[in-house]
């Protein structure tokens, strides 16, 4: 008998504390059998971020370091250059990337630094206990918009995907989802892909993963599944924004 | 015939597998474990082929499968 699936070698064997039905466990088990499929455990640097991620070096069994609230992007940029020979991610929820990392996560990404940033998008603050992210979809409710996020007044979601592939630097940009076994076998090759394009030289990679965060959005994980589908993807289109696979 | 290994005490009883599952043999059982979640269980063992898409979706890993 043949293993169709096994855990990957670069997660430990120990269970993860998300939410149950959080994607969070997809997201990490995806970046890992990417690290394994390119043979590169060895060489590869995680810079963890603030948020339910926070706890990273608990999960992966390669090199972590945790950075200050949403400066990944900027830690990651030393380690790179400090040890080009290192293959190195990052790994940020939305509250982390695309509120107050927003200045480095651009500027990393303008200057076309040698990264993968894995962006966890689930539209609110997961770990602080659900308060609107940039992310928020107009309407939804969160603590902080008890009636809902009105466009003028709060913002519309920032679309993160999209502007960092509007800058020239990047090499591949993609938006992903893991609501469901199709869209999980595309999130699989973009995030190898965006390992790929690194130990090629060829620059900065960014994948943003579409995330259900059941406990924040009060529902059940399965409903909290089809509202990725329903809800998110409608205002957050999947694909790949530049780059080929 | 294919064998579904199911660490009990990893699942959380999302049940994302009963949704991945196209056969939808998968179900949450009465069980406990030991985090207190109501586990999945296989409904019909013989009628399982190992595809193991439900796997791909657990995001605990809980599921381990063989062919």
């Amino acid at each position: 008998m043949k293993p169709v699936f096994k855990r990957p070698k670069s997660l430990y064997d120990v269970p993860f504390h998300y939410c149950p039905g959080c994607h969070h466990g997809i997201a990490h088990r995806l970046i890992a059998e990417a690290i394994d499929a390119l043979g590169i455990q060895e060489r590869v640097v995680a810079v963890a971020s603030i948020g339910c991620s926070v706890f990273l070096y608990d999960y992966f069994a390669v090199d972590v370091l945790e950075a200050p609230h949403g400066r990944a992007p900027a830690v990651g940029t030393g380690i790179k250059r400090a040890r080009p020979e290192s293959i190195v991610f990052t790994y940020q929820g939305d509250g982390d990337l695309a509120a107050i990392g927003l200045a480095e996560t651009i500027h990393a990404a303008n200057r076309g630094e040698q990264l993968a940033v894995f962006f966890i998008n689930n539209t609110i603050y997961g770990m602080t206990g659900g308060q609107m992210a940039p992310t928020t979809l107009p309407g939804q409710k969160t603590t902080t918009t008890p009636l809902g996020r009105r466009v003028i007044g709060e913002g519309a979601p920032l679309k993160m995907a999209e502007m960092i592939a509007a800058l020239k630097p990047p090499a591949f940009v993609a938006r992903v989802a893991v609501n469901n076994s199709k869209s999980i076998f595309q999130a699989k090759k973009a995030v190898q892909q965006a390992f790929r394009i690194q130990v090629e030289g060829k620059g900065y990679a960014f994948v943003e993963f579409l995330s259900a965060c059941p406990t924040n959005w009060k529902m059940t994980p399965c409903e909290a599944n089809r509202h990725v589908s329903e809800a998110l993807i409608p205002e957050f289109p999947l694909g790949i924004f530049k780059g080929d696979l | 015939m294919p064998k579904l290994v199911l660490y009990k005490d990893r699942c959380k009883g999302c049940a994302l597998c009963t949704l991945a599952c196209p056969k939808h043999l998968l179900e949450i059982s009465t069980e406990i474990n030991r985090q207190g979640y109501y586990v999945i269980s296989l409904a019909a063992p013989g009628k399982c082929n190992g595809c193991g898409l439900c796997a791909e979706m657990c995001p605990d890993m809980a599921i381990e499968v063989w062919r």
